[in-house]
């Protein structure tokens, strides 16, 4: 990979600069958020940007959101809706796509539009008449009501990425498996899916980290006690007049480990799926 | 058995028509070959004998059966792909054997036919690595022991050799010739290459744009061809082209070979000069440059030297030449 006659050490030590500033400004907020979970509530507010010492080290934060409200639950909740939501883009997008790139029909441009439309219109927009929905079907305080909002939201980009990926499948593999008998099914799930895996899990993440951290609909609609996620839960703390704020730090510290595990999760694969088509 | 009828059979993407028409009879155990130019719809052609592109009009039957409609897994048929194709998470053993499979033949009975497939292409020593620890020719080799396994009523190959380096090529094509005999079964063979076209063939189909431009053994197309499209796809280099009124011939275009040119430093029918010299060895081709014919090709057997823009004189050989008229057809006498 190191090629000398092609770089040079001031160009290598400048990309790594800006590559280190960049991660640098990208982890800042969390690492803040990180030391501050771990200190007293006087030392956040005296010395927000200082590394807990043994004078302000307190895991008050922790134990207030382990004692206050149903932490371990609203923990459940989020990895239900985020799994769950994820397991139906991956599946039904895959399955869209797979479609879209691999039969001719008519109106298959048309429906790739179609499906295209939900990257640029947000989601959110329909929020008036997605409550409606749920409140006439009975989903309202469900994550049932989640995991299909967020599904919804997923697709449009899944498909799109996909249908990309599952072009450059080889159409002589897939009519190889026709002519021995596989049936379109196992062609897809056999032949095609294992093909795309790297873009699945590129997918996998863009669509998790939004869902993971949404605010929005779980607040609109589940915000019972019994469906909370985490991030809705974290609000408890955030007062009109009083905010405490060691716990919502503790949460949100809380918060970013099981996305970090997924993260982890998919990366391998991830860093396979971007460089995928650089080389051959 | 496996016989294959195609009666006027046509295949349309849209408004393009890319099959006009191909009436076809291959009999069993006959080694057909489908060449032409990019384009002209000759894998199309054999996608709709698979059973792989619908046939918008027109029968397709093998032995006697209308298929038209039936699935490719149900057509008795094998089919080996430029590509490969073979299953990369499947062994040697189980991409061989997967259609038995599917089809729910005894296990005793596909471990039986894998391995008599696999003795006829010497593969025993790769049974259980994946594709991707072989090579290119190692590859191939799998995907035509996958096809044996089935004992197909049909094979057909979809340009099978032009993944192979040449070496490979003509390795696998005397390969593919000893599999015909030893297994006397009906094979389709589609082809841009007529080296593998003239060499491996029964019998040649040339396609031209979706149409059949002549049929018949490979001496025949070379000898006596029936147009111009033919007489310049068949041989290597290609044949000339010559303006027939200026020779004193009937007919729009005189064709000769370029082995049925003389070449002559004194004196002949057409002077030209000499633009351009390859010597093989073997052969040597001349091209010449005259002003009434445009570029012609001369095929001298041996070695011999001509200068760049040395002026040379061309006699066609008599009753070597082929008349055409100006649609392109054969005149005969």
């Amino acid at each position: 990979m190191a090629n000398r006659a092609r770089t040079s050490l001031p160009r290598t030590l400048a990309a790594h600069a800006i590559l280190l500033a960049y991660t640098a400004i990208a982890l800042f907020p969390v690492f803040v958020i990180v030391i501050n979970a771990m200190k007293s509530r006087r030392a956040i507010f005296a010395h927000p940007l200082q590394l807990p010492g043994p004078k302000s080290f307190d895991l008050i934060g922790f134990q207030t959101v382990l004692s206050q409200g149903n932490f371990p639950l609203y923990f459940w909740n989020s990895l239900i809706v985020t799994v769950v939501s994820l397991a139906f883009i991956l599946l039904f997008g895959a399955m869209a796509a797979f479609a879209l790139s691999e039969y001719r029909f008519k109106g298959n441009l048309l429906m790739g539009l179609y499906l295209a439309l939900g990257i640029m219109i947000p989601i959110r927009l329909g929020t008036v008449a997605i409550l409606q929905l749920m409140v006439a079907t009975g989903l309202v305080n469900t994550l049932f009501a989640l995991i299909l909002v967020y599904t919804a939201q997923g697709i449009p980009l899944a498909v799109f990425i996909l249908s990309e990926f599952m072009k450059t499948v080889s159409a002589d593999l897939k009519n190889a498996g026709r002519i021995d008998g596989l049936s379109e099914y196992r062609i897809f799930f056999r032949l095609v899916v294992p093909l795309v895996r790297p873009a699945m899990a590129t997918v996998a993440v863009f669509s998790m980290i939004p869902i993971w951290n949404d605010l929005w609909f779980p607040l609109i609609l589940a915000p019972a006690e019994r469906v909370k996620t985490v991030t809705l839960g974290a609000q408890v703390f955030l007062g009109q007049f009083v905010t405490d704020w060691n716990a919502v730090l503790a949460s949100l510290s809380l918060a970013i480990v099981p996305v970090l595990v997924l993260y982890l999760v998919f990366s391998r694969q991830l860093i396979r799926g971007i460089t995928s088509g650089a080389v051959k | 058995m496996g016989a294959l009828s195609l009666s006027n059979v046509c295949k349309s993407f849209g408004t393009v028509d890319v099959i006009q028409g191909v009436d076809l009879e291959v009999a069993d155990g006959e080694f057909c070959v489908f060449v032409g130019p990019s384009g002209c719809g000759k894998s199309t052609l054999l996608r709709m004998i698979a059973g792989l592109e619908d046939v918008t009009s027109g029968e397709v039957r093998i032995d006697g059966a209308r298929v038209n409609l039936t699935p490719p897994s149900k057509r008795e048929i094998a089919m080996v792909f430029q590509s490969y194709a073979l299953y990369p998470h499947l062994t040697v053993r189980d991409n061989m054997g997967l259609a038995l499979k599917q089809a729910g033949t005894a296990k005793a009975e596909v471990a039986g036919a894998v391995q008599r497939a696999s003795a006829m292409l010497s593969l025993d020593a790769l049974l259980e690595r994946r594709p991707a620890e072989l090579s290119g020719g190692q590859r191939q080799r799998v995907a035509i022991g996958r096809a044996i396994v089935r004992r197909p009523k049909l094979f057909l190959f979809d340009e099978p050799l032009s993944n192979l380096d040449a070496a490979l090529r003509v390795q696998t094509r005397i390969e593919i010739a000893r599999l015909h005999r030893e297994l006397s079964a009906t094979m389709i063979y589609v082809t841009h290459d007529q080296v593998e076209a003239m060499t491996l063939a029964d019998r040649i189909v040339v396609l031209n744009a979706g149409k059949v431009a002549q049929i018949g053994a490979p001496m025949e197309l070379y000898n006596d061809p029936a147009n111009t499209f033919v007489a310049g796809f068949i041989g290597s280099p290609q044949m000339n082209f010559l303006r027939a009124a200026d020779l004193g011939e009937p007919g729009e275009t005189l064709g000769i070979r370029p082995e049925h040119l003389t070449i002559s430093r004194e004196s002949g029918r057409i002077a030209g000069s000499v633009s351009h010299v390859e010597r093989l060895g073997g052969e040597t081709n001349v091209y010449v440059t005259t002003d009434a014919h445009g570029l012609l090709t001369v095929r001298l057997f041996g070695e011999h030297s001509f200068a760049f823009a040395e002026t040379v004189h061309l006699t066609p050989e008599p009753g070597r030449s082929f008349l055409f008229d100006r649609a392109g057809a054969r005149i005969r006498r």
